[in-house]
């Protein structure tokens, strides 16, 4: 599937836009893009959330992802 | 999860929607509640810190043995006390280090040292008697002048995230961020009115009415204990035992009554340097901020700095929009221009739109988050501009918003396409109120604007015990900071099908119940609730599983309905139904306790969109801004107690009536603040508001088995740009720095008729 990254995250070492990946759940994703990608742990470090398909998750690694999904990596975020 | 939380239309509620007083109501009007002032434990100390008089400065020396003789005094620590185990977190090393300076002071007002005395004279007269030798610095507290070359640089070690090539040299820039889609240029070409212009806002504070205050007790044993005002007491407790070399279990935090919070508690301020001290004594150690350390030492909100350019055709099809932001987070990075970013263009779908944000450290104090962080000043920026785009089109500033409005299937600025969404069904209901069908009369004006926010969920854990006489303890994690308890109640009423009174919810603290996050981005109801909904689900199951016990058939033959079990099939269909008080009282004998449980990750928060009308009368003499009428539009998913909600709304729109007409930070020349105190930093009051007229639209939230959306924050969005668009219809200036103050509007008008 494709992965498409936020503009607000640029890898050193890896692609802007998007990249692609084979995953079920959002942990696959986030285990696919840190070995191919070491910059990308100071990204989860700093934070990232996945939409699929509009919805926001920010925690839960163990959601599934439907077929044909919009993923989007975007900046985790908390509130007031 | 294991947990089907998605949306089921449910019509008939019996409980959920109906108006139910909140069941702390009575103790917190009569005084009884106690908040984080009011506990007190045996042999207890008074706490205070004493704060640097400088904007910037190094710590040469800090002689504390006057002090330590003086009679009473029973603890003094420094940074020496609160020795760094933040391995390689920066963000918990920025944490400790604003709890208490290290070597350098940062702002005006950072902790400098901490005494615990047997009495507050004691302690305020040993805090004279710390003998602190600095070594002034050059300070920088305007976020546009912390950009500048010629800066004093705050931090060595900050060289700025985002920006190709990478810089080599440290400024106060942390980070620079981008977003967006399509291509601007092309978008501007194609525009037949092109708008540009600066805006200002200056900084605020969540002005919560109760101060940080906090009772700690660390015992030898390293066991420890604290009472606290707090929106997240676990988080409290795992930030706490992180800085301090604590095993989190063995420090149990308590959630006090909170009185306020917006943000500004879900960080910890005074609450490591208390357990610290206590440690140091082996006694508890009571640390209460006065206002003016709130003030100066808490975290309020970024001022900012922004450019907004926006074009459009003439049929008012918005064909590109850019905003550059600056956004200040006082003398730590942020991502709080990010979050302006983020939230910007993303009421409306415009196919070109940029937005590229700067997050700034200036000497102020370490900025925290407030109700729906960062939108307001982007809102005001933004919802400003399209009202002077509008104006050169010649269209009506609603109709411009409808015609650009973002609905499901939107490309959201920040990336992704949009589920289903409401601030389509608030402009339209902006549209049709009455609201906007009100007279005005001479010097007043109205405006309209609109405001997001993404609303969150996050883990959380709650249980559900069942007495024997059938009432139901319900234990949740997430601090009430605006009626959860008895909304929380109100869904499992619902769901066990029996009377809202039958139902106590409670606040548990850290030792008797799983991980909570803390109760910020409109995540109380919508977490606590699905947590809730399981919960209830899981008791249930128990119910049924009794009832079978009961009747001496098998558990599939038995439904829960209406409060009671029924059994179901040719051969049970004549048992009489079990009620939830019948099966409880004989639950000893059945298995033991009834409870149901439930810990989540309650992702999937539906966001809050928001359009707000104001009508402002504004003297031509003075410039004074008086509102006289205001309505709230908002998206709820679901109302679980809509008194509650319309307070939400109500109380958001007030604090952004603040802020667009009365709040800021004044700092002097010499970096301090000069106005830490509600006189001259002033909030609105009941007298200086009408009603705030509310309505509740409800479109469900499709990952909630209720369908709520948070509503606690994108009430403040709004506010600034819709006082602004009423004070430039009624006066024809448009303000664009924020707060709108008499002086300000007054120049404004002056300048106007000077001009003309």
């Amino acid at each position: 599937m494709r992965v498409s990254l936020s503009s607000s995250f640029k890898l050193d070492d890896g692609p802007g836009g998007s990249v692609s990946v084979h995953a079920e759940t959002i942990a696959d994703i986030m285990a696919s893009l840190t070995e191919r990608y070491p910059d990308f742990e100071q990204l989860l470090d700093r934070g990232v959330a996945v939409s699929i398909n509009g919805q926001i998750y920010r925690d839960d690694w163990t959601q599934p992802i439907p077929a044909d999904a919009e993923v989007f990596l975007i900046p985790r975020i908390e509130g007031g | 999860m294991g947990h089907d939380q998605k949306y089921v239309d449910k019509k008939n509620y019996e409980v959920v929607g109906t108006r139910f007083n909140r069941p702390d109501g009575i103790d917190k009007v009569t005084g009884k509640a106690r908040y984080g002032a009011d506990a007190s434990a045996p042999g207890q100390l008074v706490g205070r810190v004493l704060r640097s008089p400088h904007a910037h400065a190094s710590i040469l020396k800090i002689n504390v043995g006057k002090a330590e003789k003086l009679p009473g005094v029973k603890a003094i620590i420094t940074s020496a006390d609160l020795p760094d185990l933040t391995g390689q977190d920066q963000g918990l090393a920025d944490i400790l280090e604003n709890c208490m300076a290290r070597g350098r002071a940062l702002y005006d007002g950072h902790a400098v040292a901490a005494v615990a005395a047997v009495d507050e004279q004691t302690a305020a007269k040993a805090l004279k008697l710390i003998d602190v030798k600095y070594k002034k610095l050059p300070h920088v507290t305007d976020v546009d002048a912390a950009m500048c070359e010629s800066a004093p640089v705050i931090h060595d070690r900050i060289i700025t995230r985002g920006v190709e090539p990478k810089p080599t040299k440290p400024s106060n820039i942390a980070a620079r961020t981008q977003m967006g889609h399509g291509d601007v240029e092309a978008g501007f070409a194609e525009a037949d009115v092109v708008i540009e212009k600066s805006y200002k806002t200056e900084q605020t504070h969540q002005g919560y009415i109760e101060p940080h205050a906090c009772l700690a007790s660390v015992n030898p044993d390293g066991t420890a204990e604290l009472w606290v005002t707090t929106q997240g007491h676990f988080v409290f407790r795992n930030v706490c035992a992180s800085l301090l070399g604590l095993d989190i279990a063995k420090l149990k935090v308590t959630s006090s009554e909170i009185g306020g919070g917006f943000g500004g508690k879900t960080h910890v301020w005074v609450e490591p340097v208390a357990l610290a001290l206590s440690r140091k004594a082996n006694r508890p150690v009571k640390l209460v901020m006065g206002r003016d350390e709130v003030f100066r030492a808490t975290g309020p909100t970024s001022s900012t700095s922004i450019d907004v350019k926006m074009g459009a055709k003439k049929d008012g099809t918005i064909t590109a929009a850019v905003a550059e932001m600056r956004y200040q987070g006082g003398a730590f990075p942020g991502n709080w221009a990010m979050l302006g970013c983020m939230t910007a263009f993303a009421c409306y779908d415009i196919k070109n739109n940029q937005s590229i944000g700067w997050d700034v450290v200036v000497n102020r104090p370490k900025v925290a988050a407030y109700r729906a962080p960062s939108a307001p000043m982007a809102a005001f920026a933004v919802e400003s501009t399209i009202d002077e785009l509008a104006k050169e089109v010649g269209i009506a500033p609603i109709d411009m918003r409808l015609k650009n409005v973002a609905r499901e299937g939107t490309l959201a600025p920040y990336g992704p396409t949009y589920g289903p969404i409401g601030i389509e069904h608030t402009l339209k209901a902006v549209k049709d109120h009455p609201h906007m069908r009100a007279k005005l009369k001479k010097n007043q004006g109205r405006g309209v604007a609109c405001g997001f926010w993404f609303n969150i969920g996050g883990q959380t854990c709650t249980d559900l015990n069942i007495g024997v006489d059938g009432t139901v303890n319900l234990t949740l994690g997430t601090v009430d900071v605006g009626g959860s308890r008895s909304s929380m109640a109100m869904i499992a009423a619902e769901e066990l099908g029996i009377p809202y009174e039958q139902v106590r919810a409670n606040i548990a603290d850290t030792t008797s119940l799983g991980h909570n996050d803390m109760t910020e981005g409109s995540r109380g109801t919508f977490s606590s609730g699905m947590a809730t909904v399981f919960a209830a689900r899981d008791a249930i199951g128990v119910l049924k599983q009794r009832a079978a016990k009961m009747w001496g058939i098998t558990e599939e033959h038995v439904i829960w309905e209406n409060g009671q079990a029924i059994a179901t099939g040719d051969s049970h269909g004549n048992l009489p139904p079990l009620s939830l008080k019948e099966i409880a009282a004989k639950s000893g004998r059945t298995g033991g306790p009834i409870a149901g449980h439930n810990e989540v990750v309650a992702d999937g928060a539906g966001m809050g969109f928001a359009s707000h009308i104001c009508d402002v009368e504004v003297d031509p003499e003075t410039g004074r801004s008086t509102i006289i009428r205001y309505t709230v539009v908002q998206d709820a998913g679901k109302a679980i107690n809509p008194d509650y909600v319309e307070g939400q709304f109500q109380g958001g729109a007030t604090q952004g009536i603040g802020w667009a007409l009365n709040e800021e930070y004044i700092y002097g020349d010499d970096g301090r603040l000069q106005n830490p105190g509600f006189l001259d930093y002033r909030i609105p009051v009941c007298s200086d508001l009408p009603f705030i007229d509310t309505q509740i639209l409800e479109v469900p939230n499709p990952l909630h088995p209720y369908g709520i959306r948070g509503v606690g924050e994108t009430s403040i969005v709004p506010p600034l740009a819709a006082v602004g668009n009423a004070i430039a219809n009624a006066t024809g200036v448009r303000m664009s720095h924020a707060p709108m103050s008499p002086p300000r509007v007054l120049a404004a008008i002056d300048a106007l008729e000077y001009a003309s």
